[in-house]
């Protein structure tokens, strides 16, 4: 296998185990450049992927071929809905963010398991029948080199979370909006001061985090895991935290940081097939994405440098 | 109302808050609560045998609680005590399998050193890390815990040959107990409940009566105070999660030592360590507290496993009561509003 040939073969599908994770780091983006700490990311994802499979098996008859991006509306919504519950707490109860955030992962993973049971006797759902396919992308595919890359046999979710995450990118550094989700995140009083509404900013911040960690869960259940049970999402949310640290709260940032997740996780599963990496022992292709987390946040990016009013309850008239 | 009064209270209404919201899920998703609960009644106290197996159940729970309490007094979040818990598990389990001959008295107390400093050691790092290079120790713990999973299976892997069990310990370093066995119908309960009590006193006496106690709660109240006081903040950050990983590593001892005497290779997380959180949220980070926050979650997960079977509702509902209850606990601040208010109107007539 040339070194061009190991290029096509890591490159998509660092790109496709990164799709979910981009999404939902770039959720917990939302969330705490607005001041409300999320490691609910994994829960809302947990939410997002049961939603996702239950909408798809249920309606697939309904939707057809279509039926896996009408599921992502689904789980959207539901997630967000769900984040509310964190919203609530860690917004108007002044609750310790981080263990409301503990209580939302044990609640997903609980509450959907309880469902499945309910629904289908037994801990895991069946497989669905319409997933997410790879296609090419018109034009883009013919591209010499980095047209078999990038552009060919991708999935159409791929491009989603890269657009979501430019888009991100300019709503949060080039709208008025994303000026005031910022500021409630660093200065919640200079910001209450000129009249933000800093209780309905981080409302609306932590239910886009959990809309986008649903579709984040949606995207990984109905293309990677293809049905739900208890060890679906094992700790993708933790991941997609770790690339919105180790991203420096930054959308593109978190995107890049996902991207790098994504080639370890994908180095891990298809590593074997690899001339030199076969040889390396499972467990080290293993531990390879949480070892490097751990190092990169030691060695590369130096100090964090989280919002500054991150995790801190606001108080009106507290200084 | 006095404020310990209070203190009480919040956990309280938190736990029966929590079951009514229980209730209420059954209710709607078409299950009786009335029997699911005696259901779960029984399960915990059924008979001698279930008691037995709850008091079992609540051991680990007493040590994953006190790893996760101690962290916080130190003013940092151990989530690593399920990764702690896995690497105390194969390390005592591997002193146990590969010893021979060695007295009891060695041999056991040898084989929970091994479990503590394992844990002591998953601990050390991202205190280090955060100490050294200010990496939030959140992160690093959840990353410990998945190097931790996958390292215990390949080293479980490796000492059986291939196989996904160690195979039984030496009886020279079990735990296991004739006396409780006799006196619960056989069940597994075991002389670890003892040592969980004494880790209480332990860090009940770390904290309250010595110096470095103070210290290790002094960097949690107020990091810069106790800086400017001369105290050595990155120190006693290391030493706090250095300590937090021993209490995490026995837990995980009590399992390959007393409950099943091997550490197999596991597909996924015991949960052990995530319920530590709870455990020591309802105990308010206090050793005392964490025997109260064991007691009931320890019972209600144990006693959750006669649900399907005696009232056909699935055991995830007493997961979704124990989140609840966290949830509230969190929000003590709207709990104490409401108590203050109530205790007002009281005072006005």
């Amino acid at each position: 296998m040339s070194f061009l040939d190991v290029l096509y073969f890591i490159v998509p599908a660092a790109i496709f185990y990164a799709a979910p994770l981009i999404l939902t780091a770039i959720g917990g983006v939302f969330s705490e450049r607005s001041g409300v700490v999320n490691i609910g990311l994994e829960g809302l994802m947990v939410i997002g992927a049961f939603i996702g499979i239950l909408f798809n098996l249920f309606f697939v008859d309904v939707f057809g071929a279509t039926t896996p991006w009408v599921s992502l509306l689904a789980a959207m919504i539901i997630a967000s809905l769900f984040s509310l519950l964190h919203a609530v707490a860690s917004v108007t109860f002044r609750a310790d963010q981080v263990v409301s955030g503990v209580a939302i992962n044990l609640l997903a993973i609980a509450l959907s398991l309880f469902l499945v049971k309910k629904i289908y006797g037994k801990g895991q759902t069946g497989f669905i029948e319409e997933r997410f396919l790879r296609d090419d992308i018109p034009f883009l595919k013919d591209i010499p080199i980095l047209g078999p890359m990038l552009f060919q046999n991708v999935y159409w979710t791929s491009v989603l979370a890269i657009g979501v995450a430019i888009l991100a990118w300019v709503v949060l550094y080039y709208t008025p909006f994303g000026l005031r989700l910022r500021a409630v995140g660093e200065h919640p009083m200079a910001a209450d001061t000129m009249g933000i509404n800093v209780s309905r900013m981080r409302y609306i911040a932590v239910m886009i985090s959990g809309g986008l960690a649903g579709i984040g869960g949606a995207i990984y259940s109905q293309s990677i895991s293809l049905d739900f049970g208890h060890s679906t999402i094992n700790g993708q949310g933790f991941m997609a935290l770790a690339a919105m640290i180790f991203g420096k709260w930054h959308p593109l940032g978190a995107m890049g940081a996902a991207l790098f997740f994504g080639f370890a996780q994908a180095l891990s599963i298809v590593g074997s097939k690899l001339p030199y990496i076969e040889q390396v022992p499972s467990v080290f292709l293993l531990i390879l994405p949480y070892v490097l987390t751990i190092l990169a946040l030691a060695g590369f990016i130096g100090k964090a440098n989280a919002p500054k009013a991150n995790g801190v309850p606001y108080i009106k008239g507290n200084r | 109302m006095s404020n310990r009064l209070v203190n009480i209270l919040v956990p309280l209404i938190s736990v029966i808050l929590g079951l009514i919201v229980g209730a209420v899920v059954m209710l709607i998703s078409g299950y009786d609560p009335v029997k699911g609960y005696m259901a779960l009644w029984s399960g915990i106290f059924g008979d001698a045998y279930t008691m037995g197996e709850t008091i079992r159940q609540i051991t680990p729970y007493i040590l994953a609680g006190l790893a996760v309490a101690f962290a916080f007094r130190t003013g940092l979040f151990n989530i690593g005590v399920e990764g702690q818990l896995i690497v105390g598990w194969f390390a005592a389990a591997y002193v146990g399998i590969t010893f021979d001959e060695l007295p009891k008295y060695i041999h056991l107390p040898l084989a929970l050193i091994a479990a503590a400093a394992a844990g002591a050691l998953w601990g050390f790092i991202p205190g280090l890390l955060k100490a050294r290079f200010k990496v939030h120790e959140v992160i690093v713990t959840i990353m410990m815990n998945y190097v931790a999973l996958h390292t215990s299976n390949a080293l479980i892997k490796a000492v059986s040959d291939g196989g996904d069990n160690t195979g039984a310990i030496h009886p020279t370093a079990s735990l296991r107990s004739e006396f409780f066995q006799n006196m619960t119908e056989f069940s597994r309960l075991h002389y670890g409940i003892f040592i969980a009590l004494a880790m209480v006193l332990v860090m009940w006496l770390i904290l309250e009566k010595t110096t470095r106690g103070f210290e290790l709660k002094a960097v949690g109240l107020n990091q810069h105070a106790s800086e400017y006081a001369g105290m050595n903040v990155n120190k006693n950050i290391i030493l706090a999660m250095s300590i937090s990983g021993a209490f995490a590593g026995l837990g995980g001892a009590m399992e390959a030592l007393g409950t099943f005497e091997y550490a197999s290779v596991k597909g996924g997380f015991t949960g052990i360590g995530f319920d530590g959180i709870a455990v020591a949220l309802l105990g308010a980070n206090t050793p005392l507290g964490v025997i109260f926050g064991a007691t009931l979650f320890g019972s209600l997960k144990y006693g959750a496993l006669n649900m399907p079977n005696a009232a056909g509702i699935p055991t995830e509902i007493v997961s979704i009561v124990i989140a609840i209850i966290i949830f509230f606990v969190a929000s003590g601040y709207v709990i104490r509003l409401f108590i203050e208010r109530l205790s007002k109107k009281k005072g006005a007539k």
